[in-house]
This record gives structure tokens, sequence and C-alpha cells, in this order.
């Protein structure tokens, strides 16, 4: 019979718990979780919610990996709770909030920052020409599209910030890699005419430069975006930019 | 409490509520908007959405034909004239998406390219690989953040719409960081909250669609319509009810039985079509609802699969190779494999019917306006009646676009001709509204517990208002939703502090689906046919001459809705028969 492999376990969480009202600092709570081999994080927190402890708050929404809520932690690991599977960890599972970020509650980090960014490097389509809608769609071919697609699939699952050092270092003034690599999503669109207006935001110290290539953000990012690849073509594009107004002045950007 | 004052208050910042939001910031950029959303925009379920939107471009389509296939999908409870206005709006909204920056797939001499989707004759369904709602909402989203008088209240729950002199004029909403109540003054509210989904207890939707926004209109007295009609989707994931998007059926894959026999050619929707040619509106590419009933018959016959999650059919993709899947369908691949360990490169998948949307919603006009003045509704927690007895896959995607920017333009000249409003009045709803929940959250003797409520709940909705239903069945559903209506006043909260309080949110959120359930269960019971997705064993005809109407739902408190009955606008395509097997004539 398909899924006879399936079969139930107990799982140890070990859950950052934290209540502003209540508690002075965080501290860890442990529960015992009878799971089924197939679930991820998602579920048995979803089991503890409802049948342990209805106090403890996080977000989730989607439980496809699409949404961006559910980023937590996960044994020191960003990770999205409905990718990680109780089946992958042995022993008990530390699971905290998204690191670098404040807490809100339990969970629940505080996402200001993370959304101002996102607006501050002008996530829209800035053309050249506005067109009609009579006039139809901008031609753009399989290949145009194909330069910026992968750039375009982030869900803001914030993840690759709490993986980034610098973005921890800096105490967050780094724009971080999401609002870089959703800047050069529409640099890269051939409908796009807005590059410099965008440049001002991310070409700043507390833009490209901050980035040191560690290239953590890529490895955690649960939707295979990229960031330190579109981080990496921000510098190369900015140090050209660099170039021309210091050494060629004469040439025309 | 804190009063925010605005012009136009939003309700719900999915697709409907983000495209209503941008249309006004465009139409009048002094015009203050709030846009109130319980999750931060881009979480909103229309980022799960696969497959994609339906609109007319190519030259061998036309507008008749998407009338025709909407309104037979339909079963002609669609109003004509609505959907007449949306097929033509449609190409419109998806040509502005387009310009907003959407990464529509393009064909090679880089036009916008269609695919095939079910119940659809000609290829029409615009998409972006298999995530076009997620890239209709980010694109959206990002849109929005250029227009400064978008005031955005995210993680904000609203509760409680307000109504002094027979006119809606604002809300109260819960700010859930600080578990603060606010009060929002406007001049007219836009409700774009979402399905209700979650009322099933197998279904494809996100933790939020818990028809907030349709139990706030129907308690402050706005009727809820054709909410008997719920959307099976045939194939999702038989564990978490994941959706495997139409897609995989577009694209060539097709399903079996447990003999590997194509079983739907037995159901009207044959012959069977050759392997990986599929064919519009025949086989697997029938409606939702026909090839969801068709998997319930097949398992009544004991020719299901067996697995630990119960009686399932398989899904089989295999021949498709390796890199059409890789290329078409990459998201369902990885779904498969992470959710349910199986690799639909080299396994088939089991999947069964899975409840995916809610035709019905809150009562609007073609203009997205309902009938208490003020209040205006889009998207899937509207019913304005371009869905009837059963939606077509693509056509919501378009529908949140449609009447999301149509509301706007309604509300807008609402609020330009609306008088003042009697501040104290609205007040003192407000401090009503916040009384209400204080005492919920005093309350010190509640004995009932959410989730058990819950299980409960979703449990008679599955037993007895599923995919095929009848009158004993339906009567049981309704007696247990209306005591459960009551053992809800007695509701538990352990959480009783302020901060991001998810034990009080998920009581509110009950009692909202509740107060939909009861429509639904009560709606269905009522209707003695067989109509699209609404199927009785007891009455498996459709009946014109009785139910060619819409119900219309009345909040009753705790007793029963009142259900009424509205003629359905018929403008030039008369009640006929559905027809599946396009290759048989
Ligand atoms: C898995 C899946 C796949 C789908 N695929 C397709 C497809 O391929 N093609 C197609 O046409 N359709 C598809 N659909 C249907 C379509 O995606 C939805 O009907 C549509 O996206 C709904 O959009 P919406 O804006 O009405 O609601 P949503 O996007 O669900 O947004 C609802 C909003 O309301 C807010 N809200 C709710 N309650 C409250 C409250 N109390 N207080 C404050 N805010 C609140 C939420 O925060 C959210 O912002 C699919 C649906 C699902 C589930
Ligand atoms: S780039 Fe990847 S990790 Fe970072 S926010 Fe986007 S999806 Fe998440
Ligand atoms: S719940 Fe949506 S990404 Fe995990």
């Amino acid at each position: 019979m398909t899924g006879d492999r399936l079969s139930a376990l107990q799982v140890e969480l070990e859950i950052l718990r934290y209540n502003p009202e209540t508690d002075t600092e965080p501290r860890f709570q442990r529960y015992s979780v009878p799971c089924k081999n197939e679930w991820c994080i998602l579920d048995a927190l979803n089991y503890l919610k409802d049948h342990l402890d209805p106090t403890l708050a996080f977000r989730w929404s989607c439980h496809m990996q699409v949404c961006g809520s559910c980023g937590m932690m996960i044994n020191g690991e960003p990770k999205l709770a409905c990718k990680a599977f109780v089946r992958d960890y042995t022993g008990v599972i530390r699971v905290e909030p998204l690191a670098h970020f404040p807490i809100e509650r339990d969970l629940v980090s505080v996402a200001d920052d993370f959304m101002d960014k996102l607006k501050r490097v002008k996530p829209y389509l800035i053309p050249a020409k506005k067109r009609s809608i009579e006039e139809g769609e901008y031609r753009q071919t399989p290949a145009q599209l194909t330069r910026y697609r992968k750039y375009s699939m982030c869900i803001n699952c914030m993840l690759c910030y709490a993986a980034c050092p610098e973005y921890g270092l800096t105490k967050s003034k780094f724009i971080g890699p999401a609002a870089i690599t959703l800047a050069h999503r529409y640099n890269q669109d051939s409908r796009d005419d807005g590059r410099d207006e965008r440049q001002e935001e991310i070409a700043t110290n507390e833009g490209v430069w901050e980035c040191t290539f560690v290239g953590a953000c890529s490895d955690v990012c649960p939707k295979h975006v990229d960031p330190a690849s579109a981080l990496q073509q921000v510098k190369i594009a900015s140090t050209v930019d660099w170039y021309l107004e210091h050494f060629m002045s004469w040439v025309k950007k | 409490m804190e009063t925010i004052k605005t012009d136009v208050a939003i309700i719900g910042a999915g697709g409907a509520g983000l495209r209503a939001a941008i249309a006004l910031a465009e139409a009048d950029p002094k015009l203050r908007i709030a846009l109130i959303s319980k999750v931060y925009p881009m979480r909103s379920h229309t980022c799960a959405a696969e497959g994609g939107a339906a609109g007319v471009v190519k030259p061998d389509d036309s507008f008749e034909q998407h009338f025709h296939d909407t309104v037979g999908g339909g079963d002609w409870l669609c109003d004509q004239d609505a959907v007449e206005y949306f097929i033509h709006e449609a190409p419109k909204e998806l040509m502005q998406l387009e310009h907003w920056g959407c990464p529509w797939n393009r064909e090679v001499d880089g036009s916008v390219a269609v695919r095939p989707f079910g119940g659809m004759k000609i290829q029409r369904t615009w998409f972006a690989a298999d995530k076009s709602g997620f890239h209709i909402l980010h694109t959206l989203f990002q849109t929005s953040l250029q227009f400064p008088n978008i005031q955005r209240f995210d993680e904000y729950f609203a509760t409680d719409l307000l109504v002094d002199d027979g006119r809606c004029q604002g809300l109260t909403a819960i700010e859930i960081r600080s578990g603060q109540m606010r009060h929002f003054q406007a001049g007219a509210v836009i409700i774009a909250g979402g399905g209700a989904s979650r009322m099933f207890p197998f279904n494809t939707n996100g933790a939020i669609k818990t028809g907030d926004g349709m139990a706030m209109a129907y308690r402050a007295g706005a009727p809820l319509k054709d909410m008997e009609f719920v959307q099976y989707h045939p194939t999702g994931l038989p564990n978490t009810g994941t959706l495997l998007t139409e897609a995989c059926r577009g694209e060539g894959g097709v399903l079996l039985n447990k003999d590997g026999y194509r079983f739907l050619q037995d159901y009207g929707m044959g012959p069977e079509t050759p392997l990986g040619k599929p064919e519009l509106k025949t086989m697997e590419l029938g409606p939702r609802d026909r090839v969801s009933q068709s998997i319930w018959h097949e398992i009544q016959k004991g020719r299901s699969v067996k697995t630990a999650w119960g009686d399932c059919v398989w899904l089989d993709m295999r021949h498709l190779g390796e890199k059409k899947i890789n290329e078409r369908l990459p998201f369902v691949r990885d779904i498969s494999i992470s959710y349910l360990g199986v690799d639909p490169v080299t396994d088939m998948v089991p999947i069964r019917p899975v409840v995916h949307y809610m035709m019905g919603g809150i009562h609007t006009d073609i203009k997205a306006a309902t009938p208490l003045p003020g209040l205006f509704a889009a998207g899937e927690c509207a019913c304005v009646s371009i869905n009837g007895a059963n939606r077509l896959g693509s056509n919501s995607l378009v529908e949140i676009l449609v009447f999301g920017h149509k509301a706007a333009h309604s509300a807008l000249e609402y609020v330009r001709s609306a008088g003042p409003g009697n501040e104290a009045a609205l007040a003192a709803q407000a401090e009503a509204a916040q009384a209400k929940l204080r005492a919920l959250f005093l309350r010190n003797t509640g004995k009932e517990s959410i989730a058990g409520l819950r299980k409960e709940m979703t449990d008679t909705m599955e037993e007895g208002a599923g995919i095929y239903r009848t009158q004993e069945g339906l009567e049981k559903t309704c007696n247990k939703i209306a005591e459960l209506r009551r053992r809800y006043g007695d509701v538990a909260l352990h959480d009783k502090t302020n901060v991001y309080n998810t034990d009080l949110l998920s009581a509110l959120e009950l009692g909202s689906m509740l107060d939909c359930a009861e429509a639904v269960a009560v709606g269905a019971r009522e209707r003695k046919e067989s109509r699209g997705a609404h199927q009785r064993l007891d009455f498996s005809a459709r009946d014109d001459s009785k139910y060619l109407k819409h119900s219309m739902a009345y909040y009753n408190g705790l007793e029963p809705p009142r259900i009424d009955y509205r003629d359905v606008v018929i403008t030039t395509s008369p009640p006929g028969v559905r027809d599946y097997s396009g290759a048989k004539k």
C-alpha cells in the first residue's frame, strides 16, 4: 500500500519563547510532539499549538513554500518550517525566530526593516515610455525573460537576511540580499529603464559595497533565487559606473 | 481607542485588495486609502495560484468563446451581464499587469504565451511558469509601493464593520503586534478578504482563508449568495491537500484507476485521447466538478487506489519526461517529492479531490457594490456571479483584477457623493465591538477548545456537505453547525496577553468559519437539485424550473440564516447541456 512506510515518531522540540509582556528575556521550552514521518516542522508546530500549547505564536499560511511566512531558525539554520522535514533531524530540534531581527513574540520576528528596504529599491517597472493598454504588450523574448526570471522568484522569506553576516554585523544597515536582488530583477528587465534611480539606493555603502561575498544568502535561499549572484552582478555594474564617472567623465553614461 | 480617518478602507491585500488600492491611488493622488490585512500583502493566498489567468488575446480566440465556456462551465448559474463585462475587461487587466512587469511566459516572437486549461475550449490562459498567482501578487504589491497615498496596515485583523444611518462607514481592527483595537472611520469599505475553504478538513487553502470578510459583511446585513457551491479540485496530494495544478493535465498528465484505466471516458468525457495529446474540454481537460465527481464514483465502485491517507486515483505524468516536467511543472515535482516522497518523473502520484474554492460569497452587483450602501466587495470573498455553479480554472485570478478595479471606481464614486458620518455614533459602535472582544478575553469559564470545535466543524462539513450530498446528511450537518455555533459562545482562550495573540485570532477565525459554514450547509439543504459543484444523490438532475436562481443567505443571529432566491441574469445563452466530449462530434 502506498504510504505504508510512513510511520509515527516522537519528536523533541526545543522552542524559543518570548512574550514581551510577561518575560524579561527569551527562554527555551521543551515539547515532545507525536509526528508522522512525512511531516514538516510546521506540521509539528501546528499539532503542538492545537493539542499541547495554544499560546505559542508563529507565522504561517500556505504550507507550500510560497507565501514566505514561516521562516525560522531550525537547529541554527534559517529554514522555512514548511520545507524542513522532521525525518531529516535526529535528537532535539531547536526552533528559534530568524536571526538578526528583533523578536516580536516567540517565533515571530519584527519585519519592519525588511519591508522598508524592499520599498527603498523602487521595485517596480520604470519604463522609458509608458504604453497604453491598446498598444499591447512590450515584446520580450524568452531569452530576455530568462535574464531576470530567477531573480523574480523571491518569496520575501527573509532567510537570506538571517544568514547574512554583514546584515548582522552592520546592525541591519546593509540593505541586504533580497532587496538588492529585487532591484537587480527590475534592472535586468528589458521593459525597464529605471536603473539609475535604483542605483542611488543600492550602489551606496549601505548597498552592495557592504557585501563581502560570503554567499550564505544563496545557500539558504529556498527558492534558488541566488541573491549572491545578483549582488555580484550589481557590484560589477556599479564598478563600471564608478569608473565611467571618475576616469572617463567625457564618456556619456 | 485610536481613530484612523480615511476615505476608502480596503480589508484584504491579496490580488483583489491590491488591485483596488492601486486603482484608487491612480484615480486620485489625494485620496486617503487604508489597506488593511491580517498578513503582509505578499503572504496573501493569491501567491499559491499556479496555473494561470484567462483572457482572450490570440487571433483564433473570441469573447464569445470565453463567454460560452464560462457560462456553460458555471452550469448556467452565472449572471451573464457580469460575465460579458468580465471577459471584455480580462485581457485589459492582464495587459496592465504586463505593463507593470509581470513575468508572463512568452512566445519566441516576444508576445505573451497562452496555455490550455480545463473547461476552456481554446488556449487562453496566460501563465508565468507554474507560479502565476505568485507573480501576479508580487507584481501588484511591488507596483503599489510607488503610491504614497496607499497607507498599509499590515498585520491588522479586521473584526467588525461599522454601520450607521443605513450605510457602512468603517470598521474595527486589531493591531496584531500590540493587541490594540483601532477604529477606521471610512467613507467607503471594500472587502477583499478571500475565500473560506478552511471550513473543510482537506483543502488547498492557506491558513488565512477563513472567510472573515464574508462573515463580517454577513453579520452587518449583506447577504451571502450561492454559498452551497464549493469547488473540489480533482488533484490534491492525499496527505496535505497541497494542490497539484491543473496544468499537470493541461500538459498531458492522465488520471488512472487502480487497474491503470483512464476512467473519465466512462463519465461522458471520452472518447479516450491519445497519451500526451490532451484535447481541450475532453477527458482530463473536463471541468473540475465533473472530474472530481468521477473520482468519487470510482471510489464507490471499489476501483480506487488504497493509500495510508485514504482512497485515491493515480495522476500519471511519467510519459511527459523529465525535461518537460522540469520545464513546465517544476514546482509540482518539487512538492510531490518533498511532501509525499513520490517523483512524478518516475512514479505515478496518488491524488484525491480536495476543497479548493468558494463560488459563493458576499452578494454584489456588476459594479461590485453590495446591497449595503458604502460596502463593496471583490475577489474570492465576493459573488458577482461570474462563476455560477462551478468556476472555470484560471477565471478567478482575472476576477480579482477586474472586480478589484471595478470596486475601486464604484467606491470612489460613492465616496464623492456620500455625506459626512455621525462620528459619535460610529465611535460608540467601535467601543461596542471592543467590549465584545474584551468579554471573550476576560471569560474564565470557557469550556470549549478552539481546535476541538474546529475539528467537529470540518468533519461535519466533509460528511454532510462534501462532493455528494443528501437531505439526511445535510440536515445532520445543519444541526451540527447550529450546535457548534451555540457552543462557540463558550469557547476558551488560553492566551490572555496582547502581543501577537494567535489564540485570540484563531478564535475569531473559527467564528467566521462557523457563520460561513452554516450558510453553505443550509443553502445546500434547500437547493433540491444538482447543478455544477452542488450534487445531490437524492435530486440528481438540474431543475431550471425551480432553481435557476441564486440563493441568498441572510444572517439571523444564532438562528440559521433566512434563505431567499434571486433570478439569474440571462442575456444570450439559454440554459443548455454541458458538453465535455469535444472529439465526439
Ligand atoms: C492552491 C491554489 C491554486 C489556485 N490556482 C488558480 C489558478 O491557476 N488560476 C486561477 O484563476 N485561480 C486560482 N486559484 C484561485 C485564486 O488564487 C484565488 O481565488 C484568488 O487568488 C483570491 O484572491 P483574493 O484577493 O480574493 O484573496 P487572497 O489572496 O486570499 O487575499 C485575502 C486577503 O484578505 C486578508 N484578510 C482576510 N481576513 C482578514 C481580516 N479578518 N482582517 C484583515 N485582513 C484579512 C488577507 O490578509 C489577505 O490579504 C487558486 C487557489 C488556490 C488555493
Ligand atoms: S532571496 Fe531567497 S532567501 Fe532571500 S528573501 Fe528571497 S526567497 Fe528568501
Ligand atoms: S507557510 Fe508559506 S512558506 Fe511556509
